[in-house]
This record gives C-alpha cells, sequence and structure tokens, in this order.
C-alpha cells in the first residue's frame, strides 16, 4: 500500500477515536449539558459558514443571504418529519436538496453576470424567504413559528449526545468534502474564477458552470446545517432567519479569513462562544461583534489564519509529520546505538 | 495548410468602426507579427479572435485539434482554448494569489481525466490524473526555467518571469495555436533577446502557429515570417518583414504625413 493511503488511514483512525472521546466526555456529561449546546451550536453555524466560504471565498461571489438558505433548509425538515413523518436524516437531506434547488434558480439568471448582482439577489432572496415562512402558515405557523418539532431522540439522556454527535459528524463530512475540493483540480478552476474570470476563461474553464456549481453546493451544505437546526432546536421561526443572521455569517467568514476553511472553523466557534459567554453584557453584547469586525479590519484585514500565512491546518500533514519526526527519532537511536558499540 | 481565417470580420462599439473587414489567413506552422499604432484594433481582434468579443460581422475559422475546421463565431472563450488556441495577456493576467505550479495547473484542468466527485472521494483516478497534471507543469516549467520557483505565488515573480509565466500558462492548455499580445512588453533588450530565443523554440517544440502582437520592431523584425500591419481597423498591408520596413503607407501610419513643401 502506498505511503499515501497509509497516511489517510492514520488520519481517519485518529479522527474516529477522537470523535468517539469527545462524545464519551458529552455522555458521561463531563461536559456539561450548556457546553455541549453551545457546541452544538457553533457546529451548525460553522456548516453554514463553511457554505458561504465556498461561494465567497473561494469563488469570490459574494452572496449576502445564506439564512434565506438555511430557513428553506429548516422548514423542509421540519415539514417532512412532521406532515409526512419522513425519517429525520432523510428529511435533513431533502432539506439540503430542496435548497440546492433555490441555489440552482436563484443562480442561473444571476451568475451570468459580472460583479457584485449576486450579492443583491441574494439579500433580496432572503427576506422573500423570511415573508413567505411567516405567509404560509398551513405548513411554517405563520409568525408565530413552528412548535413541536420532533427531537432526534426523545431520549432525555441521549438527546444532546445525539444532537452533538450528528451536527459534528455532518460538520467533518463537510469539511472532507471542501476541503477535497478545493485541493483537487476543479476546486484550482474554483479559485481561479475567483483571481480572474477573464484569464480562467481564456485557460479553458468553464466560469458560469463552476459558479453554478459552487453556488449550489453551498446552498446545498447551509440546507443540511438547517436541517440540522429544526430537530435540534424544535422551534422554528421566520424571524430567526432574517438578515442579520445572514450577516453573522459572513461575519465568521471574514474574521476566520476569506477561503480559508480552518479559519471558519476556528471563528465560527469563537463567536458562538463569544456570543454565550458575554450574556452579562446584555444587549451591549451586540456591540462585540462590529467593534470586533472594525479591530480586525484595521489589523488583520486578511483574517484570523492570516496571521499564519492563510495556511490550512491538514490532519494529513500533521500525521505525515509526526511519523517523520519519529523515523528521526528512531534513526538517531539506532545511531547512538552504534556509537556505545 | 490554413489553420485560422477569418472573412471580412468587423466590429462596431457605439458608432466606432474598431475593426474593418478584417481578412487574416495563419498557416501552419507561420510565426506572424500583428503591429500597428496605438488603438489601431490589434488587442480588439485577438478579442474577437478568442471569443471575448462577438465580431458584429464576417467569419472565423480555426482548426481544431481533431483537425476539423470550425466556425467559433458564437463560442465562448474556454470553448475556443479546448479547441487548441490559447493566449497571453497585454496586461498580465495571472493568478496573482496561487502558486507558480497552481497557475499551470489550472491551465491543465480541462484535460484533467477525473470528475468532481472522484475528486472529493479521492479515488485512485485521483491521485493519478494529479500525478500526471503536476509532472506534466514541472515538465513545462522546466522549459522555461521556473521550475526552482513553483511555490512562489505568481505576484512575488519578477516582471520578465511572470510574462514567461503567462506563456507556460497558455501552453498548459496544449494549444496548437498560439496568441501572443505583447509578450516582449515592458523587457529590458536582454530580456527581449531572450525571449525571442524562446519563442522560436517552443514553436518548433510543440508544432505552433503564433500570431503575436509587440511594438518592439527588433522581436518583430527578427522573428516574424510575415507581418501584418493595422490601421485605423484596416489592414494597411502585409507581406514579409524586409517589404513592411520599406512600405511607404507603413512609414506614414507610424510616422504621420510628410509635411508637404511650402514652395
Amino acid at each position: 500500500m502506498s505511503r499515501q493511503y497509509k497516511t489517510t488511514i492514520t488520519s481517519v483512525w485518529l479522527l474516529a477515536v477522537g470523535f468517539i472521546i469527545i462524545n464519551g466526555l458529552v455522555a458521561l456529561r463531563l461536559i456539561d449539558e450548556y457546553t455541549t449546546q453551545v457546541l452544538t451550536i457553533g457546529g451548525i453555524n460553522v456548516i453554514i459558514a463553511l457554505s458561504l466560504n465556498l461561494i465567497s471565498g473561494f469563488t469570490g461571489q459574494l452572496a449576502l443571504g445564506h439564512a434565506g438558505f438555511m430557513a428553506v433548509g429548516a422548514y423542509t425538515t421540519a415539514a417532512l418529519i412532521m406532515q409526512l413523518n419522513v425519517p429525520t436524516f432523510l428529511a435533513i437531506l431533502a432539506g439540503g436538496l430542496m435548497s440546492a434547488l433555490f441555489g440552482l434558480v436563484i443562480g442561473l439568471p444571476t451568475l451570468r453576470l459580472h460583479g457584485d448582482y449576486l450579492a443583491i439577489v441574494t439579500l433580496g432572496f432572503g427576506e422573500i424567504i423570511r415573508v413567505i415562512m411567516i405567509n404560509l402558515s398551513d405548513i411554517t405557523g405563520g409568525p408565530a413559528g413552528l412548535k413541536g418539532i420532533p427531537p432526534f431522540t426523545t431520549n432525555f439522556f441521549w438527546r444532546p449526545v445525539l444532537s452533538f454527535a450528528l451536527v459534528q459528524l455532518f460538520l467533518i463530512l463537510v469539511i472532507i468534502m471542501l476541503s477535497n475540493l478545493i485541493k483537487s483540480s476543479p476546486g484550482c478552476a474554483i479559485i481561479s474564477v475567483r483571481e480572474d474570470e477573464i484569464a480562467a476563461n481564456a485557460m479553458g474553464i468553464n466560469v458560469f458552470y463552476y459558479k453554478i456549481f459552487a453556488f449550489t453546493l453551498s446552498a446545498f451544505i447551509a440546507g443540511l446545517g438547517g436541517g440540522l437546526y429544526a430537530p435540534f432546536f424544535g422551534y422554528l421561526n421566520p424571524n430567526m432567519f432574517n438578515f442579520l443572521k445572514s450577516v453573522e455569517f459572513l461575519i465568521i467568514v471574514v474574521l476566520g479569513g476569506m477561503g480559508n476553511i480552518t479559519g471558519t472553523v476556528l471563528a465560527g466557534f469563537g463567536l458562538t462562544y463569544l456570543q454565550e459567554f458575554l450574556r452579562f453584557l446584555k444587549d451591549y453584547r451586540l456591540v462585540i461583534y462590529p467593534l470586533i469586525l472594525i479591530l480586525m479590519m484595521l489589523f488583520q484585514p486578511a483574517g484570523l489564519m492570516g496571521i499564519f500565512g492563510n495556511k490550512e491546518f491538514s490532519l494529513t500533514g500533521f500525521v505525515r509529520n509526526l511519523k517523520r519526526k519519529q523515523i528521526f527519532r528512531r534513526r538517531s537511536a539506532s545511531d547512538k546505538a552504534g556509537d556505545h558499540q | 495548410m490554413t489553420v485560422l481565417k477569418t472573412e471580412n470580420v468587423s466590429i462596431l462599439f457605439g458608432g466606432l468602426m474598431a475593426v474593418s473587414k478584417l481578412n487574416l489567413e495563419l498557416k501552419e506552422g507561420e510565426l506572424v507579427g500583428l503591429i500597428g499604432p496605438n488603438g489601431a484594433g490589434k488587442t480588439t481582434v485577438f478579442n474577437m479572435l478568442t471569443g471575448v468579443y462577438k465580431p458584429t460581422s464576417g467569419s472565423i475559422v480555426i482548426k481544431s485539434k481533431n483537425r476539423q475546421f470550425q466556425s467559433i463565431i458564437k463560442l465562448h472563450p474556454y470553448q475556443i482554448t479546448r479547441l487548441g488556441m490559447a493566449r497571453t495577456f497585454q496586461n498580465i493576467r495571472l493568478f496573482r494569489n496561487l502558486s507558480v505550479l497552481d497557475n499551470v495547473r489550472i491551465a491543465n484542468h480541462f484535460n484533467a481525466k477525473y470528475n468532481t466527485l472522484e475528486a472529493i472521494l479521492r479515488l485512485p483516478s485521483f491521485y493519478k490524473e494529479e500525478k500526471r497534471i503536476k509532472e506534466d507543469s514541472m515538465e513545462l516549467l522546466k522549459i522555461f526555467n521556473l521550475q526552482h520557483k513553483s511555490k512562489e505565488l505568481a505576484k512575488n515573480l519578477p516582471y520578465g518571469e511572470q510574462r514567461q509565466l503567462e506563456i507556460v500558462r497558455a501552453l498548459a492548455t496544449k494549444p496548437h495555436i498560439l496568441l501572443l499580445d505583447e509578450p516582449a512588453a515592458g523587457m529590458n533588450p536582454q530580456e527581449t533577446q531572450e525571449l525571442m530565443d524562446l519563442i522560436r523554440s517552443i514553436k518548433e517544440q510543440f508544432k505552433l502557429t503564433i500570431l503575436l502582437i509587440e511594438h518592439d520592431m527588433n522581436l518583430v523584425m527578427g522573428i516574424c515570417q510575415r507581418i501584418i500591419v493595422l490601421d485605423y481597423g484596416r489592414v494597411i498591408a502585409q507581406g514579409a518583414p524586409a517589404e513592411i520596413s520599406k512600405n511607404q503607407m507603413v512609414i506614414k501610419a507610424y510616422l504621420g504625413k510628410e509635411m508637404e513643401n511650402d514652395a
């Protein structure tokens, strides 16, 4: 077996062990229920912020309506579970697909244009979705919201554990999918669209196709995030998915660094935790967000990961490094043994 | 053997006839220079040939990779590149924030024989193709002596090397027709000389037909087999370099009309 696969297998193994350990801690309540809940919300936020990063950070097309895609995913999932008794897992996937469909329909006319049209259209889309959800009261419960969405499990002990595990599992899958995509040739094509559309086109890259592809995939992932949110939170209200929610995701992306997956993950969990941590400031905590953003733009415009040269954390790279050091150590040990003789 | 032919190609920008009734023919293996004073419409011709602008009237056909003639009037730039005609840009358009290697890899993209799903799932076909693409790209960089800079960001290269990287990137699309838009702009005489040798050698090595726009007359007269002179969107002369340099119309276009004697 090649070294590449061995490294991959070791990484997967490490990831699985880490995943089981952290879930064990959650199940044993060594991580308390409050923290678990914050981490779960954080995970959902990161999933949606990553989807936004794909279209805005990697493809360079500013989108301002990701709360709308989240809403489509959340309401689709909730409706399927409540009205048609679809299994939760399938309903979440259906939420993602429905959101992707919306992405495709919005993207087809707008992504042909250059510049910031997508930002304006997605901004409008987010608001339209919100208004539709308010008025479609048969399915969505209208402005009063949708109550009593069945959770992942009714068992009180397992509910937080299962929510946490499922969200983190989806998060890991999304991260693997995105980073594999970005590092491959299609990913290069996506990034080239951001760098220079005209040059990308002249290099044989179907710019429009890759914009549509990235936007639809982005909508799909945001829909999944929304789909996870519905059964986890148990209650949906159209006003949860307003423009400010979209901006929140954008702030995570900008803060972590446009086009950096590691940064989005760190900023997503960080900001979610900060929001909870600062509750004692009451309404003033809303000042902290823009303040961080202003300071960031002044001193570190490339985002959090800009400090580290915009590098990505790579598990396989980490494993490779460890192995190299180990080999080095073994060699130096045998050298020393040789000296003694 | 003709590889590119335009017939009565014209383009209007508003009321301005930028290029009018252009008839151009490139034969296989030729190295043709397109010259003319500023604003003559040279880059507009390039943009029409590569699909960036759609001509108002006229036809353009090229011989594609499978040796069939094809009209490219309705094609997008990326489709034309895939048929085997690549270009460089007058104002460098590299992917500035990406590494030198990635710049070349991107040009290899449409040749990659794996799809997005295989890439996400990291199937063996992905590793195999990525390896091939990387080797091909490094091979090309070696020709231009850029291989030791493959990991540097494109924007950190010196100007001359950025220009060369643009050519490498165009070659990575495996073209048989190459359009160079002022390849020597901003280069010093030494670099221009090296570039001339380079253009000659890649033309032989990759069996290219080259059309280039250039203001540096040393370069144009030195390597072009045939020169086409454009002024106000019209071809005013074409022929071998020696003829062109003596052509009264060309001299007039470049230097202006001689003053009438006051007598």
